[in-house]
């Protein structure tokens, strides 16, 4: 079997596993949902204000979001000892963790399609230079999915991963929240080329960690 | 002839505990392996380190012609192992679970239903795992083990939470697991029924194999 088809069969898996337990939809985004929420709140009063920081609140909110997909990922390769299962299957582990990054990626990018109709309702925004959007966002889903798929192996096998995914994996994923936040800010109210040296960091930063995913997740899975 | 398995002063440690203290273990292809011995003695911790699980810390341990003190994961698409644990996925149906096995060990999907049927789960195929019984998840494991068609099958306890056609499943499996030429270990604390299905029993304690005994547990004779 060549990689693409056990990518697509890990993918496939974790995905089939979240349609049924509906977990992103029923707490992931209700949860993204309330963090914007809350800044809105917080921020009524200056509507200008909420315009300016929409971008870096919708992507804290993503960020936040990522922490629950990631823990709830290796979560079910904890119960009923499935990660030892996963390790006999003969897979190949880059697959697996391509599977499982590529999992995380879609269960973002639908959340993100729904945060930002959320941004635009809530923070009055005007999405323009919707291309440039979607590639920005696209690359750092992949980015952000890759690091936190590394990250939450590393934590699998600790019983303080709940708290430590967070700790470790938020400062790494800083680049992510400041170039895609820049991104979003020129492709919104700048001119759209600012945007491309932006979604060059995205790029690279989703290149390293798709790379060090695929070198560094076998040892850390047969370590967990 | 290579024995599948060949362990020589097999030690492992889980921390600084030794929880193999140096085995000595071959067995055969087609040969039926028990392993008893009684709590901590070190058979789960000996079947997974054959399974590669866990690493072996010093002397020799050489399975299905893999050398596993330099690389424990080449031969696990051969091995199979039904643990305490069944490896399954609570919101996957028996015949998914049974399929994402089959799928990862590169063979066909052809391969679920008759592995479903043999351990009796055929009607229960759309029934999530986290719904089933601990004796159908038990059930379900061994049909894992029987749909990858492992050169080595490994099964820790396998007759608890089975009842009594569970179990009569189970001698069937192992049975024509033999004939298939199939090498099978076994640790169990069930030994009459384990013994009856056994070529040979091996006596763990505090970590260390001391002997073999034969199909009866009678006679020692030599590993």
């Amino acid at each position: 079997m060549n990689l693409g088809h056990e990518v697509a069969l890990v993918a496939g898996k974790d995905l089939r596993i979240e349609r049924r337990a509906r977990v992103t939809l029923q707490q992931i985004l209700p949860f993204g949902a309330i963090v914007l929420l809350l800044f809105a709140f917080a921020l009524d009063p200056d509507r200008g204000v909420l315009r300016r920081v929409a971008p870096g609140l919708f992507w804290v909110a993503v960020l936040l979001a990522l922490l629950l997909a990631v823990s709830r990922s290796f979560t079910i390769e904890i119960e009923n000892g499935a990660r030892d299962a996963l390790r006999l299957s003969g897979l190949d582990p880059a697959a697996i963790f391509l599977g499982k990054a590529a999992a995380i990626a879609v269960q973002l990018a639908i959340l993100e399609a729904l945060l930002a109709i959320g941004v635009v309702v809530l923070f009055d925004v005007a999405l323009s230079s919707v291309g440039v959007l979607v590639l920005a966002t696209v690359v750092a889903t992949v980015g952000l999915a890759a690091t936190g798929t590394l990250y939450g192996v590393l934590a699998a096998g600790l019983r303080m991963r709940e708290t430590l995914v967070p700790v470790l994996l938020l400062p790494v994923v800083a680049p992510v929240l400041l170039g895609a936040t820049r991104a979003w800010e020129a492709a919104i109210d700048g001119p759209a080329s600012d945007a491309w040296p932006w979604i060059g960091v995205l790029g690279v930063f989703a290149v390293l960690a798709v790379g060090a995913g695929m070198l560094a997740f076998g040892p850390l899975l047969e370590e967990a | 002839m290579q024995p599948i398995v060949r362990l020589r002063s097999a030690v492992c440690l889980l921390g600084r505990f030794p929880a193999l203290a140096g085995v000595d273990l071959d067995a055969d292809e087609g040969e039926v392996v028990l392993l008893s011995g009684g709590n901590g003695a070190g058979k789960t911790t000996l079947l997974r380190m054959i399974a590669g699980l866990v690493p072996v810390h010093s002397g020799e341990a050489v399975v299905l012609g893999h050398d596993l003190t330099r690389d424990r994961r080449s031969h696990r698409a051969q091995v199979a192992l039904v643990g305490h644990e069944t490896g399954c996925y609570d919101d996957l149906t028996a015949a998914e679970n049974v399929e994402f096995a089959v799928g990862a060990a590169g063979r066909d999907r052809a391969d679920v239903a008759p592995a479903l049927d043999a351990v009796g789960l055929a009607p229960l195929a759309d029934v999530p795992h986290g719904r089933m019984s601990a004796g159908q998840r038990r059930r379900l494991s061994l049909a894992i083990a029987v749909a990858r068609a492992p050169r080595l099958l490994l099964l820790d306890e396998p007759h608890a939470g089975l009842d009594a056609e569970g179990r009569a499943v189970l001698d069937g499996l192992l049975t024509s697991a033999r004939d298939d030429g199939r090498t099978v270990l076994i640790a169990s604390h069930e030994l009459d029924r384990a013994r009856a299905l056994a070529d040979r029993e091996v006596v763990l304690t505090a970590g260390q194999a001391h002997g073999a005994l034969d199909a009866r547990g009678r006679a020692v004779v030599p590993t």
